[in-house]
């Protein structure tokens, strides 16, 4: 595993937050996914080591929680609110202009790795529907106009 | 208009408000703290005995009584985890209180703690927060710089750790038990009570307090001024100021924080929210999270209730039912965590009975065959009604399905996730029936939702 000395300061002192080791799988699986891009089963096995586990008991947060991913992304992750306020003030046709403005589907990687789409469960800022995040920056009131600037922005970004 | 009672938003969106802690200290933060560590801890938890608070992420569960269930002789240690969740849909309160206010919350947490001999916190934030969960890692080491949480607060010879933990995407995690097995480092399979009350068998199987984050800042509130004169904010039994967020089909959404009890559905819809777009009908609301029964405009209700000793009769209009817990619950719905959803009469009722049952097929744990399969069955029907053929029986259909799966199961995931089904189907059962019709004469809704 080669991970940066920062990610492995952090991973350092968060452990001892805790009078069980294994209570900061979250937080590592955190950790490396942001060094790494994704949990790979290198990955996993190492967490399982650093927090003396069976790599199974880190394996089965990789498949159950839908913020760990086993494969790389695109350079940048769009995320759609899918549900109920979102889709009532056109989440759909929000998901449906970023899928068209990077030529990929929601939960796939655009043919130029640009970006990942993803039509994720709620975003927890129903007021100001429909929102996105773009890797850790919320969006919000994205109608399609507004879907149009942001890929836009993506596109010129990724030219530089 | 009904005026909002801004407690604990009242500087949320204010020009100049900034989060950090010289801000939250010009506006005297952490002096309820400081009076607070000065009292024994029975006095503050009688104090929030008396305000009444009911928890505000769902349940609405005393949070006096909560605390008093905790297990204090067992010697084992004692914690606080804080819902920091927000996984029902249609509920965006938390959110601004920790990216806009964090140190309100860390006082409460702090008071909280302090009442109830708590060494260890855990704030359990939604993964989806991750700008949230900086802004709370921050608040929390500026305040243990100042001495407000770690080692020796406030000069004291008692100490208390706040850590923040980030969870993944998971809905289930904002159900108490799936949550602390999850800060566990497990799957987060909530676990059957008895015996497995958080009380008394909770993180790492020792007492432990799950409250909202919400709940908690109310807290701060309480010891301020006092159990009595919280208590008399709101409505008898429905105390306090509590937050709404409404979302959905209305000119102004966003979150709004009324007194319990002292604003109608009607009065919020039309008067604070500026009632239906332009050209549009209400149609229907969930008064409570997603999860929530819906509710049909034009409904009536009648019957009796207590209102302070005598029992009065009601009969309301749904625009009439006050917002407060006893109220939605009395109509056959919940207040839930506060967040209503608004539809007006361009959504069609299966569609959007479809998009909520994609959620909750999307977050059952899998744990319960009743949830796993029936969950997915509900959103296999509706999905089929809406993408290919629809028939006259599928309501019926739909209603047996979600018949077994309420009472069936170790969580309440059971009841979320039929009750939208099971309402859907009540109140717009005409719809379920006809809609094979509505689609063959080509209307079609202004939004798909699935």
């Amino acid at each position: 595993m080669n991970l940066q000395p920062e990610t492995l300061r952090r991973i350092d002192e968060v452990i001892p937050h805790y009078p069980q080791k294994r209570s900061a799988a979250l937080p590592l699986l955190h950790l490396v996914q942001e060094d790494q891009g994704h949990i790979s089963q290198e990955a996993i096995a190492w967490i399982a080591a650093k927090l003396e586990v069976a790599p199974i008991s880190i394996y089965e947060l990789v498949t159950f929680y839908p913020m760990f991913r086993q494969k790389p992304i695109g350079r940048r992750h769009i995320k759609v609110c899918r549900t109920l306020s979102c889709a009532l003030l056109g989440g759909y046709k929000t998901c449906g202009e970023f899928e068209r403005q990077f030529g990929t589907h929601a939960g796939e990687t655009s043919p130029d790795g640009a970006v990942t789409v993803e039509f994720v469960e709620c975003l927890a800022s129903c007021g100001t529907a429909p929102v996105i995040m773009i890797d850790e920056v919320l969006h919000e009131k994205v109608d399609i106009a507004r879907a149009r600037e942001l890929s836009a922005q993506i596109k010129a970004e990724d030219r530089k | 208009m009904p005026e909002q009672h801004r407690l604990i938003f009242r500087h949320i969106d204010e020009p100049g408000y900034t989060p950090d802690l010289a801000c939250y200290l010009r506006h005297g933060g952490y002096e309820v703290l400081r009076k607070a560590v000065q009292r024994p801890p029975a006095e503050l938890i009688d104090e929030v005995k008396k305000s009444g608070l009911r928890g505000r992420g769902g349940a609405g569960f005393p949070c006096g009584v909560k605390w008093t269930l905790v297990d204090r002789k067992s010697g084992k240690p004692i914690y606080l985890v804080v819902n920091a969740d927000e996984s029902e849909p249609g509920t965006f309160k938390d959110r601004y209180i920790m990216h806009q206010d964090p140190h309100q919350m860390i006082e409460g947490i702090m008071i909280s703690c302090w009442a109830n001999n708590v060494k260890q916190a855990y704030i359990y934030i939604r993964g989806e927060f991750p700008e949230g969960a900086r802004i709370l890692e921050r608040a929390i080491a500026e305040a243990r710089q100042a001495n407000f949480c770690g080692p020796n607060v406030l000069g004291t010879a008692y100490g208390c750790e706040i850590y923040v933990h980030r969870g993944a995407g998971a809905y289930i995690c904002g159900e108490e038990t799936g949550l602390i097995e999850s800060l566990e480092g497990k799957r987060p399979y909530p676990r059957i009570k008895p015996p497995y009350f958080p009380a008394v068998l909770g993180l790492y199987q020792c007492p432990t307090i799950v409250n909202n984050v919400e709940t908690l800042c109310h807290v701060k509130h309480i010891v301020d001024m006092g159990g009595d004169a919280y208590a008399r904010i709101g409505t008898p039994n429905n105390t306090g100021t509590r937050i709404l967020c409404v979302s959905g089909h209305v000119q102004r959404p966003g979150y709004y924080e009324f007194e319990v009890g002292r604003v109608t559905l009607g009065q919020l819809l039309h008067e604070v929210c500026g009632g239906p777009l332009p050209g549009r009908a209400f149609k229907a609301v969930i008064p409570g999270g997603s999860s929530a029964k819906v509710l049909r405009f034009g409904e009536r209700f009648k019957g009796k209730r207590k209102v302070g000793a005598e029992m009065v009769e009601y009969d309301w209009g749904l625009e009439d039912v006050p917002m407060d817990f006893d109220s939605l619950a009395m109509i056959g719905s919940m207040g839930g965590s506060g967040g209503v959803i608004v539809m007006d009469d361009s959504v069609s009722m299966v569609e959007a009975l479809g998009n909520i049952n994609a959620f909750y097929s999307h977050e059952s744990c899998g744990q319960c065959t009743p949830c796993r399969e029936g969950s997915l069955w509900m959103k296999r029907i509706t999905t089929r009604m809406v993408h290919g053929q629809a028939r006259p029986q599928d309501g019926e259909l739909l209603k047996s399905v979600a018949d077994q799966i309420a009472g069936r199961t170790i969580c309440a995931f059971g009841e979320a996730c039929a009750w939208p089904t099971q309402s859907f189907v009540a109140k717009f059962g005409d719809e379920f029936k006809e809609y094979a019709k509505l689609k063959s004469d080509g209307k079609q809704p202004a939004q798909p939702l699935i």
